[in-house]
């Protein structure tokens, strides 16, 4: 039985160490999630905030798709970090299956009026204004 | 109750139906056709909501279909994000477009025909295709007339070449790219700009003041950039044709083919022709030259957007041939002898590029460029007794490679480039005789930092290092900067240098159709005895956009000044005499302009500027107003259009006025006293009008007119009663020869 257990553990030791030998650090890493916002405004801040993170190069954020676009050295950070940076600046990372990381209250505060993005009536407003183009 | 159920039953299926539905769809890039040309990995998605799907290793993708769901939203990184109006649930297939071009195209927008952004950090606008429409045709020279920045004049007497200016600057100091390859420059710069096609032109790109130090150190006023049509995005087919009462005919055709995925080729072809004889002023000349051009080129264009790839092949090759001068001149018996005065310019001109560009599919922001122009430029002519050939052969190479330190808020271009001009040119004019020759070569090299905070400031600062064998080594600075102190306002200030060997026959050509003797102040310098011309150009504008009345606008001042260290003085005070000589003392060129956009009401737009211009010299015989230069032009364009039918058949009205002030007239006293002229000439006010009758997205039809005013110089040419004496000159030109003129033309497409 030990011996099983043994041969059992050295199995996964091997398979864990082949494991991380996968996660290599990427110098450009591309990596895509979704973050909640309206307008323009809004792009400019999840752009900006996702840029000033060390290590991300590239940050591109859709208003329609609500999908952020980056590429980042994965040595100097991590998706966490960026995601927390765009957190503390007002906004909502949108997670699969409706769930999502839930910006501070002051932190949501700091945005303009116009980019509400939680209140209902703001995004139709915003919608309509697109109708309208 | 099983009634109940039932009813209920039925009542439910249909939301039960809906609810359970699925849309199933492709994504695919025509460049991708290893899959098929389907994308893996795009996102898919309703908007405003969270459903989404991403598409498979073929492209397809299913997802979850509600009838309140209208628009789709596809996003893939490295393409364009669409969003495509979903009314049923069958299977929908769509073509994405990648994103980053190598090439810095500005993104064309529908609504304005002039784009100026709050965001570039150089004064830079696009001019797009419906500006260039505004006008008739014909070819880039005339493609300016709808634009307050940049003033189109009337170069002599004969040709009926114009002329462009910026800030008070004629077109040597501006330097003009194709498709960022430099090339209304040397022996072309008298009339390359009519030896490109309107309907070529797909954008005008115009950068005022000091320009970029990737495209050279030769732009001292600005830069204007036209970007060509491409196979890829060009109609299939397209036809132009144009016809003027004052004789004019024109003919262009697009032809492109897509040859495999990759390959897309385009065949462009123009003809003009002018045969018929007009002297409406009386005074034995022809009010405009008999003229014939033909001018073919041949575009390849390869794109592979998976693999990062895009290269540009051009083969082009031009015959221009102009003949002007008395009534009764026939060249074959008239040439060279005193029966007739006439004059015959005769061009060919064969120009081959190719670009290379590779974006790095995994970092859009990193590319690299190569560029290799080739041109060989052979003009024969002579006006009366004067003889003048200029050949020119010319290679140009750039090679440029694009990044960023950090992030995208520091980029960088740098580079090397090598550029190699062969001129021979023979001047015969009296007793001056000469075969001038030369070579010149430079090597550079060049780097350029962009920064931009994202939000109110950014600047681009840029130095290049060049090896020439007759300019000498120097360096050239250009800086640009960009502040934003409130909403929808712009600062923009520039400052750089500009050096260039001046050209002084090419550039000052319409002096051979007169009875000026050439007079060259030889101090020893590399070009014709003469010294390099190098100034410094600083520059100030202030954008604001507003919205007054729901309607937009937007109100741009601007100040530019140009300083010469040396500019070659051309000097045409003494009525018999053209001298050249380096500057002595002072020359600068002030600008101011003051321009205001509105949209009167949906379709009706309003563009107007007000222009003073103040550039004096100092000349041997004191600090002079430069001639024919007024200091006053006021503009006004309105346009008005009828919203387009869903066939976009629509109407398009356009009015352009001019008003042109007094402009000091180059010094006649010494002449004959009906020789001579005024000091002064008079303003006049210019109006040239459109019609433009779409019927559908294929079929179009105009109708125009020139100088409906009527403005018609009386005397063009001094002493056009004997031509071969002293007095004879066809040079002061300052308002139009020709009257009011009509014309028409109509496109026609097929996509």
């Amino acid at each position: 039985m030990k011996k099983i257990v043994f041969i059992f553990s050295l199995f996964l030791l091997g398979f864990s160490a082949q494991a991380q030998k996968e996660v290599k650090k990427k110098r450009n890493a591309k990596v895509t999630f979704k973050v909640d916002g309206i307008c323009g405004m809004c792009k400019k801040r999840i752009e900006t905030a996702a840029l000033k993170t060390k290590g991300v190069k590239f940050a591109i954020w859709d208003v329609k798709s609500h999908q952020m676009n980056l590429i980042m050295d994965e040595r100097k950070t991590d998706v966490t970090t960026v995601q927390k940076n765009i957190m503390a600046v007002g906004h909502d990372i949108l997670l699969d299956n409706d769930k999502k990381l839930v910006a501070k209250d002051e932190a949501y505060n700091s945005v303009h009026p116009c980019c509400k993005y939680r209140d209902h009536k703001i995004v139709e407003d915003h919608n309509g204004e697109l109708k309208k183009q | 109750m099983k009634k109940h159920v039932f009813s209920s039953f039925l009542l439910l299926f249909p939301i039960v139906f809906f609810a359970q539905s699925n849309l199933k769809g492709r994504i695919m890039d025509k460049q991708n056709p290893e899959k098929e040309l389907g994308i893996s990995g795009a996102t898919v998605n309703w908007l405003n909501t969270t459903i989404g799907a991403v598409t498979d290793d073929k492209g397809w993708f299913t997802i979850p279909y509600k009838p309140e769901y209208k628009k789709l939203v596809i996003s893939y990184l490295g393409y364009k994000t669409d969003t495509i109006t979903i009314r049923s649930l069958k299977t929908i297939r769509y073509f994405i477009t990648p994103e980053s071009e190598l090439e810095e195209i500005t993104i064309k927008s529908k609504r304005d025909a002039i784009q100026k952004s709050l965001f570039a950090t150089a004064n830079m606008f696009t001019v797009n295709n419906d500006e260039l429409l505004k006008a008739a045709c014909c070819n880039l020279a005339e493609s300016f007339e709808t634009n307050p920045s940049i003033d189109v004049s009337f170069s002599d007497a004969l040709t009926g070449t114009r002329q462009i200016q910026m800030l008070g600057l004629k077109s040597p100091y501006l330097l003009i790219t194709q498709e960022n390859v430099p090339s209304v420059r040397g022996a072309a710069q008298a009339f390359g700009l009519t030896f490109t096609p309107g309907t070529w032109v797909e954008s005008i790109q115009i950068t005022k003041g000091a320009g970029s130090v990737v495209n050279g150190f030769e732009s001292i006023s600005g830069q204007i950039n036209a970007e060509l049509v491409k196979p890829f995005s060009d109609n299939k087919f397209f036809l132009n044709a144009y016809s003027s009462l004052n004789g004019r005919l024109e003919l262009n055709t697009h032809f492109n083919e897509k040859i495999s995925n990759k390959w897309q080729s385009g065949l462009y072809i123009h003809g003009n022709y002018r045969g018929e004889k007009f002297d409406n002023n009386n005074d034995n000349f022809l009010d405009a030259p008999l003229a014939k051009q033909i001018n073919v080129m041949n575009r390849w264009q390869y794109t592979d957007a998976q693999n990062g790839w895009v290269s540009f092949i051009n083969f082009r090759y031009l015959a221009d041939e102009k003949q002007t001068g008395e009534l009764n001149f026939n060249p074959e018996t008239d040439r060279g002898t005193t029966n007739a005065w006439g004059s015959e310019i005769d061009t060919k001109r064969f120009e081959t590029s190719a670009k290379l560009g590779y974006v790095f599919p995994e970092l859009p922001f990193q590319s690299f460029g190569f560029q290799l122009a080739y041109s060989n430029h052979q003009q024969d002519s002579y006006f009366g007794l004067n003889m003048y050939d200029i050949q020119h052969e010319s290679i140009y190479s750039n090679l440029l490679f694009n990044s960023i330190i950090g992030d995208t808020r520091n980029k960088f271009k740098t580079g090397i480039s090598f550029t190699y001009d062969k001129y021979d040119e023979l001047v015969e004019v009296g007793t001056f005789n000469e075969n001038f020759k030369r070579k010149e070569q430079s090597f550079g090299a060049f780097f350029e930092y962009a920064f931009d905070n994202l939000d109110d400031f950014s600047f681009t600062a840029g130095l290049r290092v060049d090896s020439h064998n007759l300019l000498g080594n120097f360096i050239t600075p250009r800086l640009h900067l960009r502040y934003v102190p409130w909403k929808n306002g712009v600062f923009r200030a520039s400052a750089g240098r500009g050096k260039r060997s001046a050209n002084i026959f090419a550039e000052n050509q319409q002096f051979f159709a007169s009875s000026r003797q050439i007079n060259i102040d030889n101090v020893g310098g590399n070009i014709y005895g003469i010294n390099p011309e190098i100034a410094w150009n600083y520059g100030i504008s202030y954008m604001q956009k507003f919205k007054l009345f729901e309607k937009k606008g937007d109100l741009t001042f601007d100040f530019y000044r140009t300083d010469f260290s040396n500019q070659i003085v051309v000097d045409w005070e003494n009525p018999q005499e053209i001298s050249f000589y380096d500057l002595d003392g002072k020359s600068i060129a002030n600008s101011f302009q003051v321009e205001l956009y509105y949209q009167l009401s949906k379709g009706f737009n309003l563009r107007t500027a007000y222009k003073y211009f103040n550039v004096t010299t100092d000349y041997n015989s004191g600090n002079l107003q430069k001639p024919i230069q007024p200091k006053n032009r006021f503009f006004a364009n309105l346009s008005y259009e009828t919203i387009a039918k869903e066939n976009g058949a629509q109407w398009k009205f356009d009015a352009t006025f001019n008003r042109i002030g007094k402009q000091r007239l180059p010094n006649t006293s010494s002449n004959p006293s009906q020789y001579q002229l005024a000091a002064f000439s008079n303003p006049f006010q210019l109006l040239n009008s459109q019609v433009t009758r779409v019927f559908s997205n294929k079929f179009e039809v105009y109708l125009g007119a020139e100088n409906l005013t009527n403005v018609q110089q009386k005397n063009p040419i001094l002493a056009s009663d004997n031509p071969f004496g002293v007095n004879f000159d066809t040079t002061i030109v300052y308002s139009p020869i020709f009257g009011r003129a009509f014309y028409a033309g109509l496109r026609f497409k097929i996509n």
